[in-house]
């Protein structure tokens, strides 16, 4: 394990009644980093949350914070703050006092409350709006707030519970990096709950994709994105086409893995033998959809990383287009093509005949 | 369809106005013009009289007069209030425990809970105030127990009864019997406000720093205000103009105005009079509670 771990879980354990919600977690986490706890709802997500807060008990398992056990300490001593999915604003409190609540506990004199409120709300920009009760602010104002009032405190850690979670599309997505620089310019550690990869993705220096209460992979997001390591993985992060085979060669700088319909020439080694059951994950957007075969196969490489087939669906997003591509056996290959020209949604259509063609630094091979 | 939905609404809302109306209003001008008039005997003469060409009112102000000056009557307002305040308090300290447990109590308990509250109204308030003056009597079930604890002679040092060993007919047993009939009126509200309360609101407060303590008086007492309000106001208000319970568990001490209106009525035969007292009361109670609620739609108003 890191030496410069800031917060450590180790083998953190959790149970409901005899079900495992949290099973046997263990991470190092740095000063300074966000890391983001991503998987669908019921995965144990919230409940680590809830006990690195304090408002659950571990049933086994240690958290210790800047080399401090954490285990005896309620949450009203904990030297970490949270922002609460749907905020928790206190109603009948103003902006300015929701702020200064946390700093009120610690009985700071008046001048300091103030300095430090005032600081608050200029960094999320909330100025003008310190004498305002929270039910007249819009959602993303009351959002601000939340961070405001977290922060106040200068916490050692941040919890950030589905911070975007009650916010529409649009709004969410200008939020999402307006928290993340606040969240950088302030420089604390901050843990992050959330369901939602572009959350996840664009906020956090670390994901642990969670399912069933355990950490399936932890790394940064463009590991956990390009390099999923298991098929689980691949599917919860983004859209991904799987494709069952088996190993055909196994040489030291490539494989080929064949499905059926599509041999893969994959350019990494994985430790396998031939006839090895293997899934081959591969990207929509890294595959290229054309009319035709761009060149003939190269003699005893016959038809590597490419499929022919008739296209079933096109879905026309703006910036991109999304066509599927029904191959021969019925399958269907999912291809995102960004639109780079403004003619070239119109190109293909339903019911044309396509090839799609991809590179061997395409696809991953997932062996679980 | 439009001006269909506008006849709709103002239905509804003539409804509960026509209501008071006919069933508040009105009859307070009925109470408020007997005030003001004179009394023969057993008949009440109007105090509008055409005759001869001419029209002649008479408002007889006397009674209210009477009212401001005599002694007996301000006192009798004055403990009628203070009876009703201390009765509003303590069913509020005894019921906010109760109401608040109550709302944290597992889901599945709260209904019993709810019924056991209720549960007294199933039998006839006036059964339930008389089986007080059985259980406080001597030798009654209460005031041995009261007694055996030695509770009767601190009551008496604070003046809450003449003597150790007298609990009936005092300000003691009138307090006991008002604070036990209305506090279910208190629990209810209460009960119904802390339980639609988030209680992430506390976990809010916790992680800011604050602890169970704190966090109750800053957190949980702000906001079940609307209920402590009308809590204190079903308490209170009956119990300003309560007339059974002080005839049944009051003494001589305890002069309350309810009482003496129905002296006036019944054993003076003074309807004038009478109705002068009861005009006054209801005008205690509402002027208050109207500038109350006042100042409280202008603070909501000034919030939104």
């Amino acid at each position: 394990m890191a030496d410069d771990a800031f917060l450590r879980i180790s083998n953190l354990v959790k149970e409901f009644d005899g079900h495992r919600a949290v099973n046997d977690v263990s991470v190092d986490i740095a000063k300074g980093e966000v890391f983001a706890l991503l998987g669908s709802s019921g995965c144990g997500k919230t409940t680590l949350l809830r006990m690195l807060a304090g408002f659950e008990t571990p049933t086994s398992g240690t958290i210790t914070l800047d080399g401090n056990d954490l285990a005896d300490l309620p949450p009203y001593v904990r030297p970490m703050n949270m922002m609460f999915q749907s905020y928790a604003l206190f109603p009948h409190l103003t902006v300015f006092d929701n702020i200064a609540f946390g700093l009120r506990r610690e009985g700071l004199p008046a001048a300091e409350i103030d300095a430090r409120v005032e600081a608050m709300l200029k960094l999320v920009q909330l100025a003008s709006y310190a004498k305002r009760k929270p039910h007249q602010l819009s959602g993303g104002q009351q959002q601000r707030v939340a961070l405001a009032r977290s922060l106040a405190k200068k916490p050692q850690l941040l919890l950030l519970d589905e911070p975007l979670g009650a916010l529409d599309k649009k709004l969410r997505e200008e939020t999402q990096i307006e928290l993340a620089g606040i969240i950088h310019d302030v420089g604390v550690t901050c843990v992050l709950v959330t369901h939602d990869q572009e959350e996840a993705m664009t906020m956090a220096s670390r994901i642990a994709v969670m399912s069933e209460g355990r950490f399936l992979q932890v790394g940064p997001p463009a590991e956990i994105y390009e390099t999923p390591a298991t098929r689980f993985v691949a599917d919860f992060i983004g859209n991904v086409n799987l494709m069952d085979g088996s190993l055909v060669v196994d040489e030291a700088d490539h494989v080929v893995v064949d499905c059926g319909d599509v041999r893969h020439r994959i350019g990494h080694g994985i430790t396998g033998t031939r006839g090895m059951p293997v899934t081959v994950a591969l990207r929509p957007e890294k595959i290229r959809i054309r009319r035709d075969a761009l060149t003939s196969p190269a003699p005893g490489d016959s038809g590597v990383n490419r499929a022919h087939g008739t296209i079933k669906e096109v879905a026309y997003f703006g910036s991109f287009t999304v066509y599927h591509l029904q191959m021969a056996s019925g399958r269907v290959l999912k291809i995102s093509q960004s639109n780079a020209e403004r003619q070239q949604g119109a190109q293909l259509t339903w019911g044309d005949s396509a090839w799609a063609t991809w590179t061997d630094l395409s696809p991953v091979v997932l062996t679980q | 369809m439009k001006e269909h939905g506008r006849g709709g609404r103002f239905a509804v809302i003539a409804v509960p106005y026509a209501w008071l109306l006919v069933f508040f209003l009105l009859p307070f001008l009925v109470v408020a013009k007997i005030s003001v008039s004179e009394m023969e005997t057993t008949t009440i003469k109007d105090i509008v009289v055409w005759k001869d060409g001419a029209l002649a009112i008479t408002a007889r102000i006397g009674n209210y007069l009477l009212l401001a000056q005599d002694d007996l009557y301000l006192r009798t307002y004055a403990s009628s209030l203070a009876y009703a305040a201390v009765t509003t308090v303590l069913c509020l300290f005894i019921g906010y425990p109760f109401a608040y447990f109550m709302a944290r109590a597992r889901r599945a308990l709260q209904p019993a809970l709810l019924m056991l509250v209720m549960l007294p109204f199933w039998t006839s308030f006036l059964l339930r105030v008389y089986a007080w003056k059985a259980l406080l009597t001597e030798h009654g079930l209460v005031a041995d127990a009261i007694e055996h604890v030695g509770l009767d002679r601190a009551l008496a040092a604070i003046g809450l009864i003449p003597g150790p060993g007298q609990l009936m007919n005092t300000p003691f047993s009138l307090i006991l019997g008002m604070t036990y009939t209305y506090l279910p009126f208190m629990i209810l509200p209460l009960y119904s406000n802390l339980a639609k309360m988030d209680l992430r609101l506390l976990e809010a407060a916790a992680d800011l720093g604050a602890n169970a303590w704190t966090a109750f008086w800053r957190i949980t007492v702000p906001l079940s205000r609307a209920g402590i309000v009308a809590g204190a106001m079903l308490v209170f208000i009956p119990c300003v103009g309560e007339y059974v319970i002080p005839e049944l568990l009051g003494g001589p001490q305890t002069q309350m105005i309810g009482r003496t209106l129905w002296d006036e009525f019944f054993s003076n035969n003074d309807w004038p009079m009478a109705c002068a007292v009861a005009v006054t009361m209801v005008l205690l109670v509402i002027v208050p509670l109207a500038i109350f609620s006042r100042n409280q739609a202008e603070a909501t108003r000034q919030a939104a």
